[in-house]
């Protein structure tokens, strides 16, 4: 080694305090944005108390008792329960096509053992769930082991899962009059209660508990940073230390129970089990609204549980405020495009570090 | 001497590419080992064959003479090897301390971690923290920042502080201070040596031939898919290394 190296041996006597700088420069919008990069469920939530605010203004009491504002809830329940699973597969970077049709086929396959085959209606529930879990799994299998694109796996599963619903069902809704005749437990999830005013049912309840078990599962165990991990980068996860493969499964399986449980809210809230039910068609679309809405990348390992849970609740006050209003239903679904739109630039502006 | 880690006629493949052509390897305990070699040589290969991010297609690897076959870099963790690569394997959106216990995350004690699985934050981000410390890396302000709000440098730092605080049996280290400036890099250095010190060996891949001469025990020239020779840093100049690793000159036959 020759002398002149020795440029960096100066380097020990070297100021070892922490940086700090002083961050008044930064004005209201870069605090702004610091705060949504840190929790990016602020912008539905911002949006959601506003479109309360508005409505609550134009309408009066009529938007704004308690009596309106649960039936919301009751009216979003089983969207906001496909969103909890939508939420999962898209914070892997990826996106669930057959979630409604899932939650049909799930409900066909409950009451189906109940009416058909005899089998108690608890045990019926139970296998039910196990039916979705299962197909989740599959779906995860094709993604994490074969690699093909979520897209295309779920777009299949979709097609798929409806086509069984309609053979397995021959088409027959299980009226709601039979159900509660011979299998009440099948419409457990639709018993109802009323809070000075406010009326809930268990459905509602679930799906509140759901959002509280799966925010604190993302946001404080190793399996939720490993969700988060996987989305981000399933290269750099595998690297540090994940199991890519089980964090998939876990992801796809869980949906698919999640899937199956909005099944058993459908038939709360119905009373039927009806194999044509809109949710099979569209469910997966409103499912991915309320997420985006809710803030959550489409690129994955960005966002939150909550935050759909708000963008759910946003579409269910659109929907029941315009209709208070009178609006022509096509306003519904006009605002709820641009506020898709608006949710996926707010996004790509939160994700832009260095605003 | 038995070498600690020990690789014999690895092979890999990519299609049509010999990333590694019936490379040999030996890592000899508490040793520093650097591995130099022109681009494509197939060092990064190499070192991915034996930190389990890459499974030849043939050959045999032996950590402390058993024979080891790693499916996963899951399993090179498990068995004590921590590897820093070039693309460092990081997770942006999550914070310093979420990535440094990526695979590893601390529980809190009792029922909240055995039954909740809550993750203990607090002891992790102070770890975190005391880790960057050593490796003085003051101009990180926040520990819960998120990885992509840091510079190249400083990413590179959090890489070595997480492979350095957790290599149990063997750290490896692939260009670790290709992007950090002349203190940080100067802290790198020094950090490798306080490693050697705990009696770990180490692998640094590097193109800087003053730090590969400066502290390597022994330096590995690659070329062409394989171990073309093992040389002293002290029987050999630099110019002789570059040109061993370019063949400008023919390679000494006892290694």
């Amino acid at each position: 080694m020759s002398q002149t190296d020795n440029y960096e041996s100066v380097v020990s006597s070297a100021d070892s305090k922490i940086a700090t700088f002083d961050e008044s420069g930064k004005g209201f919008v870069g605090r702004f944005h610091d705060v949504l990069h840190k929790t990016p469920s602020m912008v539905p939530l911002i949006v959601l108390l506003a479109s309360i605010l508005i409505f609550g203004l134009a309408l009066g009491s009529r938007f704004f008792s308690p009596f309106a504002l649960t039936l919301i809830l009751q009216q979003v329940q089983i969207v906001g329960v496909l969103a909890a699973a939508q939420t999962l597969i898209i914070l892997t970077a990826g996106i669930d096509l057959s979630v409604g049709a899932i939650a049909v086929l799930c409900s066909v396959v409950m009451g189906k053992l109940t009416f058909d085959y005899g089998v108690p209606p608890a045990l019926s529930v139970l296998l039910g769930l196990i039916a979705g879990t299962g197909i989740g799994g599959i779906s995860g299998w094709l993604v994490s082991r074969l690699k093909l694109p979520p897209f295309i796996v779920t777009l299949g599963m979709w097609q798929i899962v409806l086509a069984v619903n309609y053979l397995l069902s021959a088409n027959e809704t299980i009226r709601a009059q039979d159900i509660e005749a011979e299998a009440r437990f099948l419409q457990f999830l639709g018993v109802k209660f009323s809070v000075a005013g406010a009326t809930f049912n268990l459905g509602v309840v679930l799906m509140i508990a759901l959002v509280f078990i799966l925010a604190y599962a993302l946001r404080s165990t190793a399996w939720g940073r490993h969700v988060y991990a996987v989305g981000d980068d399933p290269e750099a996860a595998a690297l540090s230390g994940v199991n890519v493969h089980r964090t998939f499964m876990s992801v796809y399986m869980l949906t698919g129970f999640i899937c199956a449980l909005a099944g058993w809210v459908m038939i709360g809230r119905f009373g039927s089990v009806s194999p044509s039910a809109t949710t099979g068609v569209i469910g997966n679309i409103q499912a991915i609204t309320a997420v985006v809405i809710g803030g959550v990348s489409l690129f994955g390992g960005r966002g939150s549980i909550v935050g759909a849970f708000f963008g759910a609740l946003i579409v269910g006050v659109f929907e029941l405020g315009l209709r208070m209003a009178g609006a022509n239903p096509q306003w519904t679904f006009l605002l709820i495009g641009v506020l898709i739109i608006g949710a996926v630039a707010v996004d790509q502006w939160i994700r832009k570090v260095s605003a | 001497m038995e070498p600690i880690l020990k690789a014999r006629g690895l092979v890999k493949r990519y299609g049509k590419v010999t990333a590694i052509d019936q490379a040999d390897f030996d890592l000899m305990p508490g040793e520093i080992l650097a591995v130099i070699g022109d681009n494509g040589a197939g060092k990064s290969s190499m070192i991915k064959a034996v930190s389990g991010a890459v499974v030849p297609d043939a050959g045999k690897i032996w950590l402390e003479g058993r024979e080891i076959n790693f499916r996963s870099p899951i399993d090179a963790r498990e068995a004590g090897i921590e590897t820093v690569y070039q693309q460092l394997a990081m997770s942006p959106a999550l914070s310093i301390a979420d990535n440094m216990f990526m695979g590893r995350e601390l529980r809190k004690p009792g029922v909240r971690g055995s039954l909740l699985r809550q993750l203990d934050k607090p002891a992790m981000q102070a770890f975190a923290r005391q880790k960057l410390n050593d490796l003085g890396l003051s101009t990180i302000q926040n520990i819960n920042q998120a990885v992509e709000s840091l510079s190249g440098g400083q990413r590179q730092g959090v890489a070595v502080a997480r492979a350095a605080a957790f290599g149990s049996k063997v750290v490896i280290l692939d260009e670790p201070t290709a992007a950090l400036g002349v203190k940080e890099s100067r802290k790198v250095l020094e950090l490798i040596q306080d490693v050697r010190a705990r009696g770990i060996p180490i692998i640094l891949i590097s193109h800087n031939m003053p730090h590969v001469f400066e502290i390597a025990d022994r330096i590995h020239v690659h070329r062409l898919g394989k171990r073309l020779c093992v040389i002293d840093p002290k029987d050999y100049t630099m110019s002789d290394a570059v040109a061993f690793m370019t063949g400008a000159i023919e390679a000494p036959k006892a290694a």
